[in-house]
């Protein structure tokens, strides 16, 4: 098999896989902008495709008239001379039954593409969305900084420094990031309603201001540190916590971001803790509102698939944005085991 | 020269240390002793030794979730695999596009379960939703998908008028929509780890297979699976473990782990026991299992990883 075979086919079944991984995406997308009759109707699949009549009454009684009037109606029944429609008004509620009109007036109109933007607008007013994505961007941004804060400390003294039990603390550490979270869950429960802290803001925030993953990331890049720096700033009399502020955290500016990246995008869809932790429905995050509206609105697939598309719109923004160093980030972190 | 410090160490490990202690560590332990009561929401609960570890092991819904469980990871961990390294050793060919490609991969990796669980959900409707439309196209007739409870073994057996016994029916349809929506999740991070793995194996080796005049599928059978094997290894560990913990899917896409529990994995099981029933010292029990098999299999793992690593 020569080579320009070899790409061929290479491209071929990337491009047909490409599409499998993003089907499901753009499928999302132009559902979420299709009227749920047309959904129903399975007509289109994937350009929304919108069909219906159209009474033009531009003459009345065979007059013309100055006034053309379009109206949205339902056909009820047609023959050559007369139809029977429904009136409907922008909302698409009837307004009058049974009028009879004369055919030559109603026309089938079918637009395509038909893009119902105001989808969106609907799923976003039906809940409170906006509350959610407060929470969630609240929740997210306090958690980072608290992950980075306890990061650096932590990893400065197990990068830095020598004390007892150093080697216990990290292997304590190292063992805790072991067990998975649905092994605490009920527990945490537990605990968090006996110091009363269910349905609150900080249930939500304090847990996930530590990320052992993050502190071993840290640590990795603070031992890469040449020793010299450390010693000239400790002639010239930098405290040792002057050593992380001035020397250590300027340095680090590329695991800031990847632990910060990694911090955002587990806080944004974080859903078992929140769903469990919290009751009250102002405290909802994104990830848990979203799934309560999917409850409440199962039947109403466009108002779903709108809130599904802007509840994933920020972080793929993000993602766009910073691709190339958030897969760098993640292929990293997966190779340094 | 190490400096001498002034500052204590312990100072500096104290937040991480005490946000762990107070969220980690004891709720780890608290899980083992409530896994020793009967421990319903409110209050402190009985002492009442091994019984829900003896319930359990008499619980058909706890067997059956463990069952479905297996079944999700035997088949997601697999099909991951084989499809992450195909499409990494695919990327690491080609050079135009390549981020493109790499970038719609990943996607699905960085977007919420809980969003693309509602997505797939509708799309595994029966009557309305995509993969019916899509498996028409190539002439299958629709499918139940998430409401048939009938194996895919059963099913497929059927169509060809063989009636198997029930324990060979395999998972059901409704289960095997969520090990395809599990899969595709998890591809692009494991297509990129293996991505990272494979750009680490030196070239030489494939200039001197290259001189020897092999061909590339020996290439790939003698060079690259072997030398790739430690992100193998990583990945068969990872993946394990995340699918052992599948919740969001079951919570969104199923009716409470429905048709007929076959849909109902561990975790939804530990969840709906805890906060649906309200046992939590019987859900803890369940929990505590799950941690030792996960912590089992993955000993296990890293055992074979010592015998097979080049």
């Amino acid at each position: 098999m020569n080579e320009k075979m070899r790409m061929s086919i290479i491209y071929t079944v990337l491009t047909i896989f490409g599409l499998g991984m993003i089907v499901p995406f753009i499928w999302m997308i132009s559902t979420s902008l299709m009227t749920q009759a047309e959904f129903n109707k399975h007509e289109s699949t994937f350009i929304p495709k919108e069909t219906y009549y159209e009474w033009n009454h531009s003459s009345t009684n065979g007059e013309p008239t100055s006034k053309v009037a379009k109206q949205k109606v339902i056909l009820v029944t047609q023959n050559a001379t007369n139809s029977i429609i429904h009136t409907l008004d922008k909302e698409g509620k009837i307004v009058q039954e049974y009028l009879s009109v004369p055919s030559s007036e109603v026309k089938k109109i079918t637009k395509i593409p038909s893009f119902h933007w105001d989808n969106y607008t609907k799923a976003f007013k039906k809940v409170p969305f906006a509350t959610y994505f407060g929470n969630t961007l609240y929740v997210s941004f306090l958690s980072l900084i608290g992950v980075l804060i306890t990061s650096m400390l932590a990893a400065y003294a197990f990068a830095r420094m020598e004390f007892t039990g150093r080697d216990f603390f990290f292997y304590l550490f190292l063992s805790m990031m072991m067990v998975p979270e649905p092994i605490y869950l009920i527990s945490s429960y537990v605990l968090l309603d006996k110091i009363n802290w269910l349905d609150t803001y900080q249930a939500l925030i304090i847990p996930w201001c530590v990320n052992i993953f993050t502190i071993f990331l840290f640590r990795q890049h603070f031992k890469s540190l040449p020793q010299e720096l450390f010693d000239a700033a400790a002639i010239d009399g930098c405290s040792t916590f002057g050593m992380l502020w001035r020397i250590m955290i300027p340095l680090s500016k590329p695991i800031i971001a990847t632990a910060s990246i990694f911090s955002l995008i587990g806080s944004w869809n974080s859903f078992m803790w929140p769903l469990v932790m919290t009751n009250r429905p102002e405290l909802r995050v994104l990830q848990v509102g979203l799934s309560y509206f999917n409850q409440e609105a199962s039947t109403q697939t466009s108002l779903l698939m709108a809130a599904s598309t802007f509840s994933i719109v920020p972080i793929l923004i993000l993602f766009f944005l910073a691709q190339k160093q958030i897969i760098a980030s993640y292929a990293k972190a997966g190779l340094k085991d | 020269m190490k400096t001498k410090w002034k500052a204590s160490p312990y100072l500096y490990i104290l937040p991480a240390f005490a946000l762990l202690f107070a969220f980690r560590l004891i709720p780890i332990v608290m899980s083992f002793v409530i896994s020793f009561f009967d421990w319903s929401i409110k209050g402190t609960g009985k002492f009442i030794g091994l019984i829900n570890y003896a319930n359990m092991l008499k619980d058909e819904v706890f067997w059956q979730s463990m069952t479905n469980t297996f079944w999700l990871v035997i088949i997601v961990v697999p099909a991951s695999i084989v499809f992450s390294l195909l499409f990494a050793v695919m990327l690491n060919q080609i050079k135009a596009l390549k981020g493109l490609f790499r970038t719609v991969y990943f996607m699905p990796f960085v977007t919420s379960l809980v969003a693309v669980s509602i997505v797939w959900k509708i799309m595994f409707n029966e009557q309305t939703g995509l993969m019916n439309t899509m498996i028409g196209w190539v002439g299958i007739e629709p499918q139940k998908w998430l409401s048939e409870a009938r194996g895919i073994f059963e099913i497929f057996f059927s169509g060809m008028g063989i009636t198997l016994p029930k324990w060979l029916g395999g998972p059901s349809q409704a289960l095997f929509a969520i090990i395809i929506m599990t899969v595709w999740k998890g591809l692009g991070y494991n297509t990129i780890i293996y991505l990272a793995g494979l750009q680490n194996i030196s070239k030489v080796y494939y200039e001197a297979a290259e001189i020897d005049g092999a061909s590339k599928m020996k290439q790939f059978w003698r060079i690259t699976l072997p030398l790739v094997s430690p992100t193998t290894f990583y990945v068969l560990i990872m993946t394990t473990i995340v699918s052992f913990q599948a919740f969001a899917q079951i919570y969104l896409m199923t009716d409470k782990g429905g048709p007929l529990n076959t849909t109902k994995l561990i975790v939804y099981y530990i969840y709906e026991k805890g906060f649906d029933t309200l046992d939590m010292g019987y859900a803890s029990a369940v929990a505590l299992a799950l941690f030792i098999l996960i912590l089992g299999l993955t000993v296990l793992q890293k055992r074979l990883e010592k015998h097979v690593n080049y």
